[in-house]
């Protein structure tokens, strides 16, 4: 999650700045020989590019080719893969619909696929929130945040510090606080408030809420940054002519602000789909899911049966299955939403380059 | 910036670079000179040099302690200074990483060590099936024949591919003032009479029983002693190998366990509770003396006395108050009353192994080392002639339990693997929680036996 959204955060600027450096400089430096030109900037490019893709496909391409072959198998993952036994799609049949074989769907659907379509649906039901409850608190707080105010840049630190923390770190520390016989436990039965009666994680019922409190606490930050850097960017003209005109201070936010940063807002709805399909750390560190799967999610459920069961061929599977939902999720929301920003790039890059 | 990024990016190839050279290099040095040994010779003074890996799940405690990882290091110095060609390389692994993921990557990496822990049964046969073990039959019948039946276990078709250092009963661990203080005279010996300690404990504010089910296992060994006490010994054996759960007594166990909770015997969300880490968990509470009972194995004194402040009058001030019984008979049920649970500890040997690490284990399970063990780090020796070593009364009186027992079944997760017995125990915690019954439990074990 957090290596996606570096590098998704670290390539806006980026391109910008190399778009900004050809229109500095547009005239490249005419050569005697075209040739041999061309072949040192095809050298160039390969060893610039090289081993950056050579560790693409050794990390990226070639475990994830060997985790859908593992996928056809029944192969207990403890033992070496000659022993394992071809079994066709049958591992994804089991995750998705309990298995072909009426005599065991039953069982299988209990014991397989409800657990996998309860992890789908904490994952969807994290997106969904996502969108509901940490959007508009974020944008509430980024709002408040761009104004000038003594402590505002103090404020910003501490809003952005969760997000700094290590996740194994938050989730210690949250499960040292929510103990059943913590200070947070402590503190609110002190006030005579009733807390969940199986503890705040395990609760069948509060588990997932609590999780998706610790996910929102540890997160937003992220979101609350992304705006402020949206914000930073809206012409100051337009706010004061919009003042002058006898805005008010919402209006100005509701008709100005927010619709510029659109963009912005839509960057980090990116994120953060990508990242909650992809959720793991915090859940894992917190009791592997829960002790009942309150909220595991799909790669919890995946690391589960794949380290703690041994059940590789079945574990490959739902890599696999989640490979295909986040890559599906991607193009959708690409093609579907972010279509107008990226369209806009190309055709701004495209008209720099022919005046180049 | 730019430049400041190329700078670590260069730093950091150089640091992974010097890595994999670090890690080429010790690889080396560390087994060329085991293959130049495998030619055969026994180890005496004058042969090829040996080096043996050795892997290990005991570790320093949360107050610095290691009486075990010492006495391990001891009897290494000992061996090699009678074999100077021997050099043993040590690595202490928290039980969990080692069980779980160190062992089974190094072992499918073909780079495994030498010498390992090992926790007998179903994980044990999987690794035989794999080739991954050394065939100790021929090479220690002796010291196999001197251990005794504690070695089945750590044996798969006839053929004994490790030999144990220590093996426990579990039960009840519980503080005799606590039940002194609710007016209980008697240790509960029936379902019935644990029914009434948890009522006279709960009349008197004093949490009955402590579980730590937010580990699972811990709140899965409830389960295991209500099936081992409805299930016919013919029934649990022939399940480690069939793993057919089609007797209606494995249903039976779940609805005694449901029965069971129905009594609210347990510590506030016990699900929200882990076993070992930290002052609210089970044995915590237990040893602060917030609760007066816990299910739990032989090793639980050690973990009762990491919450003493290590002074040798607060461990023995803890140890007068500890008390210990076997899990009460049931009514009814084909098993018998007096079957207990337990499981130990091993050590394996990788099949390209040098012969002296088979040697090396047979000095390590050999009576003298294991009454050492026994007097330095309170294991609960398998060898007969080290059980004298055994001094804890506590101790004393479980091994002597596990002595008259109809017959001593290993942990059911262990027997069962790591899929059957992980699939078993999610079931039982959803009995804990309330999201499942005793027949979901049948099925989800049953459903993942099918699976392998």
């Amino acid at each position: 999650m957090t290596a996606l959204e570096a590098s998704g955060t670290g390539k806006a600027p980026a391109v910008d700045a190399k778009a900004s450096a050809a229109g500095d400089h547009p005239v490249t430096p005419a050569t005697s020989n075209p040739r041999r030109d061309a072949r040192r900037k095809r050298l160039e490019i390969a060893i610039f590019v090289g081993p950056a893709l050579l560790i693409f496909f050794t990390f990226v391409v070639f475990p994830m080719v060997m985790a859908a072959r593992y996928s056809l198998y029944k192969w207990d993952s403890r033992q070496p893969f000659e022993l394992a036994e071809f079994i066709g799609l049958d591992n994804y049949t089991r995750a998705l619909i309990g298995g072909t074989d009426p005599e065991t769907q039953e069982i299988f659907w209990k014991a397989y696929a409800e657990p996998f379509w309860n992890a789908v649906g904490n994952n969807g039901q994290i997106i969904v929130l996502s969108m509901l409850i940490q959007l508009p608190v974020a944008m509430i707080v980024a709002l408040v945040l761009n104004r000038k105010f003594a402590g505002r840049s103090s404020v910003r630190l501490i809003i952005f510090a969760p997000y700094v923390l290590a996740e194994v770190t938050a989730g210690l520390m949250w499960m040292m606080l929510l103990d059943p016989r913590g200070p947070v436990t402590q503190m609110i039965q002190g006030l005579g408030l009733p807390t969940p009666s199986q503890g705040w994680l395990e609760d069948p019922t509060w588990g997932f809420w609590t999780f998706f409190f610790i996910v929102s606490w540890k997160y937003i930050g992220l979101a609350i940054i992304l705006f402020l850097a949206g914000l930073a960017g809206v012409p100051q003209e337009l706010q004061e002519a919009a003042s002058i005109d006898g805005a008010s201070w919402w209006q100005v936010q509701w008709r100005i602000n927010i619709p510029l940063i659109g963009p912005t807002v839509r960057v980090w709805a990116f994120l953060s789909i990508i990242g909650s399909i992809q959720l793991f750390d915090m859940a894992w560190v917190l009791n592997k899911g829960g002790s009942t799967g309150q909220y595991s999610t799909i790669a919890t459920l995946m690391v589960d049966i794949g380290t703690q069961r041994n059940d590789g061929g079945y574990a490959s599977a739902l890599a696999i299955i989640m490979f295909i939902f986040s890559m599906s999720a991607a193009l959708a929301y690409m093609a579907l939403i972010m279509r107008r920003d990226t369209a806009n790039g190309r055709t701004r890059k495209a008209k720099k380059g022919v005046k180049a | 910036m730019a430049s400041m990024r190329k700078t670590s990016a260069a730093v950091a190839f150089a640091a992974s670079a010097a890595l994999l050279l670090a890690a080429c290099s010790s690889d080396g040095t560390e087994t060329d000179p085991t293959e130049s040994a495998t030619g055969g010779e026994t180890s005496d003074a004058g042969g090829e040099p040996v080096t043996l890996t050795w892997w290990h799940n005991a570790v320093a405690g949360d107050n610095g302690q290691n009486d075990l990882g010492d006495y391990w290091q001891s009897l290494a110095d000992a061996y090699t200074a009678e074999n100077p060609n021997v050099t043993i390389e040590i690595e202490q692994i928290q039980n969990e990483d080692l069980q779980r993921t160190r062992i089974p990557l190094a072992l499918q990496s073909g780079d495994a060590p030498d010498l390992f822990q090992a926790w007998g049964g179903g994980e044990l046969a999987t690794q035989v099936e794999s080739g991954y073990l050394m065939d100790l039959t021929d090479t220690l019948a002796d010291d196999i024949s001197r251990l005794g039946g504690g070695v089945a276990p750590w044996q798969y078709e006839g053929s004994t591919y490790g030999l144990p250092f220590q093996f426990g009963v579990e039960g009840v661990w519980y503080r005799e003032s606590l039940f002194e203080e609710a007016g209980i005279t008697e240790e509960p010996a029936t379902m019935a009479d644990l029914g009434d300690a948890v009522q006279k404990l709960k009349d008197a504010g004093i949490t009955p029983i402590a579980v730590g089910a937010a580990d699972g296992w811990p709140a899965a060994h409830w389960w295991y002693n209500f099936a081992l006490r409805s299930c016919s010994q013919d029934v649990i054996q022939s399940a480690g190998t069939s793993l057919d759960f089609s007797d209606q007594c494995w249903i039976d166990a779940g609805e005694q366990l449901e029965e069971f909770l129905g009594t609210e015997p347990f510590q506030d969300q016990f699900i929200s509770t882990v076993a070992q880490t930290g002052a609210t968990s089970s044995a915590g509470l237990v040893a602060t003396g917030e609760a007066a009972m816990e299910l739990m194995g032989h090793w639980n004194v050690f973990v009762y006395e990491g919450f003493t402040d290590g002074s040798e009058e607060a461990i023995d001030a803890l140890h007068d108050d500890l008390g210990w019984f076997p899990m009460p008979a049931t009514d009814g049920g084909a098993g018998d009353p007096t079957a207990a649970l337990g499981g130990g500890d091993g050590f394996a040997c990788y099949v390209d192994a040098p012969p002296e690490c088979a040697d090396f284990l047979a000095f390590i399970v050999s009576d003298e080392n294991q009454a050492g063990a026994a007097e330095a780090a309170g294991i609960l020796p398998v060898a007969p002639a080290a059980a004298e070593a055994v001094t804890n009364p506590v101790l004393v009186e479980l091994s002597q339990v596990a002595g008259n027992a109809a017959y001593v079944q290993l942990w059911l997760d262990t027997t069962f693997g790591t899929n059957v017995g992980g699939a078993m125990n999610d079931g039982i915690v959803g009995i804990f929680a309330g999201t499942g019954d005793a027949q979901d439990v049948v099925d989800l074990m049953t459903a993942a036996a099918l699976t392998q």
